[in-house]
């Protein structure tokens, strides 16, 4: 017997006259940030008081995902008050049970980051530190797995590709394609066993998004792909995350065998013809195998070295068959598109870039954590604002996006206007969504090295411009940051990059240089500084250290 | 298979999960590290076998991943997360400490084989930066010192009090 | 799962799938193509010259030395002409400035990464390389050498591996795996520290799998593998056994 639409009715509303006994609801993050701050024994310590007082009737305890302010962990929110401790300890559980109902406890209040828990319309995180993600239930309960019913049983799948790109909506991994035009191409290709596969390698090394999302909510990016198998036409889904991602491994399992349990995986989901179901692949240490084609290989057993497009994988991927590649933020982006329409979601952002965007805000800003915010939001409102600046009012020098493919954007473009046109148009890009903010006491040279020496020991080795010019530019800087640079080494630098740019095979070599050619660009007197007075402006590269002990 | 350890049926396990396909290859090598911490070439050669994969491509596949390791770890293990988040927040203090106090880099172990000092390039941790994974468990917004001593108890240890590794102990 | 062995990924040229004919040029030269076939295929048809490294006919497609780009008017950037198939009013140049300078830098980054010094190589004179250098007009080495110290081994009682010379290109692991089909060769690591291996990089004389047919050797582009007792002057690859290989072998494996 199969699912039908009055037992996920059902389901959600005795979850729904549950929740509503409780007078007050005690949310206690359990993602990874707040997990490794001891959140896990805080959530049994206020389940222990709570029921020695014998207040179980009245008052719950749940573990949710999470909360967002990563940096003040563990977190806690407490319902209906909306009131946010930060920083809670075992010891603080009676105090907070004692004030339940009267003023916040001014010591664990996050008060001052009110900014960071209120500009943030929320889409993709829309359930994330409200719900509790390893409980199916508890996902219904907010119309989860509704858009599949509705998708399944009231659209045909060239409806829910009209849908798709109606919203606008464009890739979240990074390049930002169109994902309603990539569905429509597999959906074309006519033959064989499609797949359909979500990209969760996020190897980008300072964000978080896609952990935090499958930690959070995994049951929305399963319903996301489901709803994408459905339209493309295929019957088997992956799910590629980092062996690195221990817990959010753990949720997805979890998450897809209550779906099989529950039979919205498996044979002919809601009583359609429709039959689909998941399996994980464990990613094992490689960037690479974050580009598609290497994600293939590996996923197949392969070492992940990218081939040459075309054959794209929509017409030749896995096991050579149409193969449907989306990012995890791009698939969690697709069950409210569903129930509320393509037109809806259309309204949000910026001309050419729909919706909302997750970063993962980190390095020299106060409230680093995950944050969800409109397209088009300024540079500004993200770093001082709802990040509340940086630690220590030091001043601001730049902040650098997508990671090692991306660029470091200096001061005078706060004021831009996020979005993945802007970002390219200043010699970075949207990437994943990593946002790090650097301070005075970040040195730019460092930075590119820094980046060149993962390009380089990530760089898979199959074409030569990236295999060797990598190498290559990591040792130029490597003596420039050990102030042993000549002039003609930023000649040098630009010729590679350029190099680089335009021959390499697949996009690590292609924008490997970004993060160059940015610096070089806005803090070129940070390398002549290097070079020619053998000084580092901020003091982060070891030049006297290095040189004394030639 | 290679010898009576019980752990092998683990791995024969995942490997029939597969259907003994060359596909599994990687979910393969995953089971073997976790169950024996390291890759040897019995355990490759067996693999290999299993799954009628060429020898030269299982030590490719082992050898391009940064994930699996050919050597045994040392009875603790010390992550240090080499995330963007983590090098400007000063991880790369906390490698020069380790590598001036204790005298090992990225990859090696202590000579006496009580620690194994590793780098990760994210934990995606990046809101704790900077993070280091102490025996499996991430501490945030670590400092050299603080590293440092936790080494030191560990070296000090007399008896070896290694974590059994999954299916290594009978389990419940 | 092997690679994509059609670009086209389906396969053409039967009666129910006729491949389609089309014009394009060349270097303003206007020629007829088939949509199943490479710029590269359609350029050495008609004569004209695109240098190769990596490519072997006979062998999978790689894309990898990038020595073939070549220019295509409409593309963001320079295109590997030995994967890029042709296309209906395509229009190719072969010989821009900015082709043949990129080219002589990715050249020169081969020649900077591990130690070519022709002088005391086996292969002196009869080396893809090299002629290469002379093809592509490269007097100097703009970049630092980088040199790892590479191992020789010599364990092998006919040939043997010097993996100072080696360029990475693949072509020994693909003749072994698609033609002679013992896979005695694969490449380990990644990145700069990639390195061609036999069995569980193992000796090559103490490979379980090599049934020491030479191919790899004749279709080595360097002096890397070569046979032992052989001098200079001998030392010329015999490459004419792929063509008919291929043929009598290549159907049943696609
Ligand atoms: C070197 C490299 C690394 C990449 N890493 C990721 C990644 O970690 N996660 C991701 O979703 N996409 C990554 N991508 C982009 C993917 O190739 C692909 O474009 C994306 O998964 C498509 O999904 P989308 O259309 O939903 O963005 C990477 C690309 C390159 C070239």
């Amino acid at each position: 017997m199969t699912l039908s639409i009055e037992d996920l009715e059902g389901i959600a509303r005795i979850e729904k006259d549950k929740r509503e006994s409780f007078t007050y609801q005690i949310n206690v993050c359990v993602a990874a940030g707040c997990l490794s701050c001891q959140s896990g024994v805080l959530k049994e310590a206020f389940e222990k008081e709570v029921s020695r007082r014998g207040w179980e009737n009245w008052c719950s305890v749940k573990g949710v995902g999470c909360l967002g302010l990563c940096a003040a962990g563990p977190l806690i929110s407490i319902q209906p008050d909306g009131t946010y401790y930060r920083g809670v300890g075992a010891p603080d559980v009676s105090e907070i049970l004692e004030s339940l109902g009267g003023a916040p406890i001014p010591r664990l209040d996050c008060a001052s980051s009110r900014p960071f828990f209120e500009q943030q319309p929320k889409i993709v995180l829309e359930n994330s530190g409200r719900i509790d993600p390893e409980r199916i239930e508890d996902y219904i309960a907010e119309d989860g797995y509704k858009a599949l019913y509705n998708a399944l049983r009231m659209m045909r799948p060239s409806e829910v590709i009209e849908q798709v790109l109606a919203s606008g909506l464009r890739g979240r991994g990074g390049a930002g394609f169109p994902t309603g035009v990539k569905w429509t191409a597999v959906a074309k290709a006519s033959n064989g066993n499609k797949f359909v596969v979500c990209n969760a390698d996020e190897g980008d090394p300072g964000a978080f998004m896609d952990r935090s999302i499958l930690e959070s909510d995994p049951h929305r990016v399963i319903e996301g792909m489901a709803v994408a198998a459905y339209a493309v036409g295929a019957n088997t889904g992956f799910i590629y995350v980092r062996a690195e991602y221990p817990l959010a491994v753990q949720r997805v399992r979890t998450a897809i065998s209550q779906a099989r349990h529950l039979g919205v995986l498996g044979n002919n989901v809601f009583n359609s013809q429709f039959s689909f179901d998941i399996n994980v692949r464990l990613g094992a240490g490689a960037f690479v195998c974050g580009e598609e084609t290497a994600l293939i290989a590996s996923i197949e057993g392969r070492g992940g070295r990218p081939r040459p497009r075309p054959p794209f994988p929509a017409e030749f991927g896995l096991w050579g068959q149409p193969t449907l590649i989306n990012n995890v933020e791009t698939f969690a982006n697709i069950p409210p598109i569903i129930r509320k329409g393509g037109k809806w979601f259309a309204t949000i952002g910026t001309e050419k870039s729909k919706g909302t965007k997750v970063f993962a805000l980190a390095g020299r800003v106060n409230n680093t954590g995950l944050i969800e915010v409109p397209m088009g939001t300024t540079l500004r409102e993200i770093v001082f604002q709802i990040g509340g600046g940086i630690p220590g009012d030091r001043a601001f020098k730049a902040v650098q996006t997508g990671g090692p493919s991306g660029g470091c954007i200096p001061e005078q473009f706060l004021d831009m206007a996020v979005d993945y046109e802007s970002l390219a148009s200043v010699g970075s890009i949207m990437g994943s969504g990593g946002l790090i903010v650097m301070d005075d006491t970040s040195c730019m040279v460092d930075v590119a090295h820094f980046f060149m020496e993962f390009c380089m020991s990530e760089s898979c080795g199959k074409c030569v411009p990236c295999r060797v010019g990598t190498s290559q530019i990591y040792h130029l800087l490597n003596r420039i940051t050990k102030g042993e640079g000549k002039l003609s080494d930023l000649d040098m630098l630009e010729d590679l990059s350029d190099l680089l740019k335009n021959t390499s095979l697949c996009g690590l070599g292609q924008t490997a240089p970004n993060p160059i050619m940015s610096t070089l660009r806005y803090f070129r007197d940070e390398y002549v500084a290097h070079i020619e007075e053998k000084r580092c402006p901020a003091e982060a590269c070891k030049i006297h250290e290095a040189r004394e002990a030639v | 298979m290679p010898t009576e350890d019980k752990r092998w049926r683990l791995v024969n396990r995942t490997m029939r999960l597969h259907g003994n396909q060359p596909h599994a290859l990687i979910e393969t090598l995953h089971s073997v590290q976790e169950y024996f911490g390291f890759l040897d070439p019995d355990a490759l050669k067996y693999v290999a076998n299993s799954l009628r994969v060429p020898l030269s491509v299982v030590y490719g596949v082992a050898t391009f991943y940064s994930y699996f390791t050919l050597q045994p770890p040392g009875e603790h293990t010390c992550v240090v997360c080499k995330g963007t988040a983590c090098y400007i927040s000063g991880a790369s203090g906390i490698l020069g400490s380790i590598a001036k106090k204790v005298g090992i880099a990225p990859g090696e172990t202590t000579p006496d084989g009580k620690v194994s000092l590793l780098t990760a390039r994210c934990l995606g941790s990046c809101g704790l930066a900077p993070a280091v994974v102490l025996d499996g468990q991430v501490c945030g917004k670590m400092t050299p010192t603080a590293v440092l001593d936790r080494m030191e108890v560990w070296r000090n240890e007399e008896t070896s009090e290694r974590v059994p590794l999954r299916g290594e102990v009978d389990e419940p | 799962m092997k690679e994509p062995t059609s670009l086209t990924g389906k396969k053409l040229g039967n009666d129910a799938n006729p491949a389609r004919i089309f014009t394009m040029t060349i270097d303003n030269r206007l020629l007829t193509a088939r949509e199943d076939e490479t710029v590269l295929s359609v350029a050495r048809q008609n004569g004209i010259y695109i240098p190769t490294l990596c490519h072997m006919e006979g062998l999978s497609l790689r894309g990898a030395c990038r020595l073939c780009i070549v220019d295509v008017k409409g593309a963001p950037r320079v295109l590997p002409s030995c994967v890029t198939l042709a296309r209906q009013d395509m229009e190719v140049v072969t010989n821009s400035d900015r082709v043949i300078e990129y080219r002589r830098k990715i050249l020169e980054l081969i020649f900077s990464e591990r130690n070519h010094v022709c002088s005391v190589c086996v292969s002196n004179g009869h080396c893809d390389l090299q002629a290469l250098a002379t093809e592509l007009g490269m007097t100097h080495v703009r970049y630092d050498y980088l040199y790892p110290k590479q191992l020789v081994d010599a364990s092998h009682p006919r040939f043997s591996v010097d993996h100072n010379r080696c360029v990475l290109c693949m072509r020994c692991v693909r003749v072994c795996d698609e033609i002679e089909g013992a896979h005695t060769w694969d490449i380990m690591g990644r990145g700069i520290t990639s390195r061609v291996i036999t069995d569980l990089n193992q000796p090559w004389g103490s490979s379980e799998t090599c049934t020491g047919c030479g191919k790899c050797v004749q279709v080595c582009p360097t002096g890397a593998l070569s046979e032992k007792g052989k001098s200079v002057a001998e030392m010329t690859k015999r490459r004419q056994f792929l063509p008919y290989l291929q043929m009598m072998r290549g159907e049943g494996r696609k």
